[in-house]
């Protein structure tokens, strides 16, 4: 998986039949650090993520393995909204404590 | 499979209900000699791992199915520690 910041919601009125009543948010890539690549992605929210939040990403057929999500044509899916990242030893994100909108 | 270094943790409450009760590893994938390849994954851990642990991981569908009797929503699952590697002398660089 991988981790991304959530920078935005897309509105579609047409979109295929078993989308409908999906939330669809706009990601921004990133890594551990949570700097975003400017990779952006449009993803199934399954989790009730919202703007600024860190979350994780599941891509490809795995995509569609949440309870929700079967047989819906998805390949990028939002399974979690992350709290903490520790890396080698030292917290490099905290949900509490990253700015409104924007990662630490 | 391939080869992997377990760098980091995540902790997630909001999150599939399939992935209750799983550990979520930052998993550095690496070569033969330890070296990274790209970029740190956010991995499911199956087999105990811990931070520094040297694994195996399988990416894409194969990482729904650590499980026999369900399937998680997992596109990098940590399926084996790696508990010796030998590599042959006479190996290309």
């Amino acid at each position: 998986m991988e981790l991304a910041r959530v920078e935005g919601t897309v509105v579609a009125t047409a979109k295929a039949g078993r989308l409908q009543g999906r939330k669809l948010l706009l990601v921004n890539l990133t890594g551990p650090d949570t700097k975003p690549t400017n990779n952006y992605l449009v993803a199934v929210d399954s989790v009730g993520a919202g703007e600024g939040e860190i979350v994780i990403v599941v891509r490809g057929s795995s995509a569609r393995q949440t309870d929700d999500l079967t047989n819906v044509p998805t390949d990028s899916s939002i399974v979690a909204i992350v709290d903490t990242i520790e890396l080698r030893g030292g917290t490099v994100y905290r949900k509490d404590q990253a700015k409104e909108g924007g990662a630490r | 499979m391939k080869l992997g270094r377990v760098v980091g943790k995540l902790w997630a409450t909001a999150k599939d209900k399939k992935l209750n009760g799983l550990k979520l590893y930052l998993m550095q994938p690496v070569d033969e000699s330890d070296r990274p390849l790209g970029s740190e994954l956010v991995a499911v851990d199956t087999v105990g791992s811990k931070e520094g642990d040297l694994v195996y991981w399988v990416g894409g569908a194969e990482a729904t199915f650590p499980f026999q009797d369900r399937q998680i929503p997992s596109d990098v699952t940590i399926v084996g520690l790696v508990d010796r590697l030998d590599l042959a002398e006479d190996r290309p660089a």
